[in-house]
């Protein structure tokens, strides 16, 4: 009789799931998607961190680029996106590795979610803390660097973790690009296996879990350490 | 040192300043005082610019705030502002909130900054708390932390927008205590309050707005004897009757 839970196929390429054929070819498996994950996140605050703040400039000329630019993203699917990045990167700029287009597609569509929940934690801010940074002679930009932002990014982080959770879930999606992060490693185990449908996908399911609940939990204590209204 | 000419500001249809006239002198202690939307505020706030003018002309520390080419950051390093919510910055500590401006504007050493913050706090009676962070003081105390952060910047004018409206009643003798103190030093101020006490005992001249007017300008012992203005009589029998239950 059939094994009900066959967790051999999962051992056996215990290695391949987590690293893919690294050393001795690219990372791939859970390397690769906290490769992705962590690198587009980065980038993506970045970017959310801009068009956040160019998308409230006083300059019509800026703001309004900014904005169309967000709106756009924000209606689009994620799908389409790496799929423009995939096809028109390359076309623009010459060969450009798979695994960086992704990246940046993913850094695209997360910063412009990403400027939003910036605005938002901004205008959160009282009017008060502005006006009193302005009334001791702190030009604009300084006001926003020292008094606003500091405070307003501690009030993001909750906002910010949803979306780097999605972004690591989000990063499944590059398989379709065939870039080997873990879910596209399981679909080749699957195929080369072709019995172990069930195994090989509730154990990528518990490590998207594990690396989800691990930030989340990452964050938390962020948060209490940052805190200093807590201090009392 | 600060004077207003013709001075006009609308909100919207709302005309919250109807031509101000007046004229504050080097040393001077004014307070201005009214009923809640008569402007006071409003007038208080055009003089670092927190609220632009729409018309007249409004000179202070001999700089011309209507004039486009003014260095508005630089008048308001010279000027000190006191608010009633006293925000101070929560995720900075007493000491960072105090030096902050002049770290950053006057390129004060770090050091020299905090030795003259310390200073300040000695003065404001807060020595001991130059690590804490402001909520962990109580109103009165965050009051005082203000005004030291604004006397940090070795203003020249001092302005305080009803300094004392959000302190409960055992706290505001402290922070009046402060701003006497400053008063007797020749600091020049404008503070919106209805402190009574505080105006007859250290104020210069009495200005007395509503609904964005100057009803009446006087020198306290005459404003409190002999208001002429009929709202003004009324405004102060409105300030007066509680007390007069003890």
């Amino acid at each position: 009789m059939e094994q009900l839970f066959n967790i051999s196929v999962i051992t056996d390429n215990f290695t391949y799931f987590m690293i893919g054929r690294f050393p001795h070819g690219p990372l791939g498996g859970v390397g690769l998607t906290l490769y992705l994950a962590v690198a587009s996140c980065i980038l993506s605050f970045i970017g959310g961190l801009i068009l956040g703040l160019l998308s409230v400039s006083r300059f019509p000329a800026v703001r309004y680029p900014a904005l169309a630019f967000i709106n756009l993203v924000r209606g689009m699917p994620l799908l389409m996106v790496i799929f423009w990045m995939y096809f028109l990167l390359p076309a623009l700029f010459g060969k450009i590795p798979e695994n960086n287009t992704v990246i940046l597609a993913l850094s695209l569509f997360t910063s412009a979610y990403m400027s939003r929940i910036i605005v938002a934690g901004i205008d959160g801010i009282p009017k008060g803390q502005t006006e009193a940074a302005t009334s001791t002679g702190l030009k604009s930009w300084q006001v926003m660097y020292y008094i606003i932002l500091p405070q307003a990014l501690r009030n993001m982080i909750p906002s910010f973790v949803n979306q780097f959770v999605s972004l690591i879930k989000d990063t499944s999606l590059a398989f379709i690009v065939g870039v080997s992060e873990l879910t596209h490693v399981a679909t080749q185990i699957n195929n080369r296996t072709m019995a172990f449908p069930t195994e090989i996908f509730a154990f990528i399911a518990i490590i998207y879990f594990i690396l989800c609940f691990a930030f989340t939990t990452l964050s938390r204590w962020l948060e209490q350490r940052l805190s200093w209204s807590k201090a009392i | 040192m600060i004077i207003f000419k013709g001075v006009h500001k609308w909100f919207k249809a709302l005309h919250v300043l109807n031509d101000i006239n007046l004229h504050v002198t080097p040393g001077e202690v004014l307070v201005v005082c009214g009923p809640s939307g008569s402007g006071k505020s409003t007038l208080i706030r055009t003089i670092n610019q927190l609220e632009p003018i729409n018309e007249g002309s409004l000179i202070v520390d001999g700089m011309d705030l209507s004039d486009k080419k003014t260095d508005i950051n630089k008048l308001r390093a010279e000027v000190g502002f006191v608010f009633q919510q006293f925000n101070l910055y929560p995720h900075l500590s007493v000491i960072n909130n105090i030096t902050l401006a002049p770290i950053k504007i006057r390129n004060t050493p770090k050091k020299e900054a905090e030795e003259q913050a310390m200073v300040l706090l000695t003065r404001v009676g807060l020595a001991e708390k130059r690590d804490a962070y402001p909520l962990q003081l109580s109103g009165g105390q965050q009051q005082r932390v203000a005004i030291a952060r604004g006397l940090a910047m070795k203003p020249r004018i001092m302005l305080f927008d009803e300094p004392t409206s959000a302190l409960d009643p055992e706290m505001i003798g402290e922070v009046l205590e402060v701003m006497k103190d400053l008063a007797r030093s020749g600091m020049t101020m404008v503070v919106v309050t209805h402190e009574m006490g505080f105006a007859r005992e250290v104020a210069h001249r009495v200005v007395f707005m509503d609904y964005g007017v100057i009803l009446e300008e006087a020198p306290p012992e005459d404003f409190f004897l002999r208001p002429r203005h009929e709202r003004a009589q009324q405004f102060l029998r409105q300030l007066l009757t509680p007390m007069q239950g003890h």
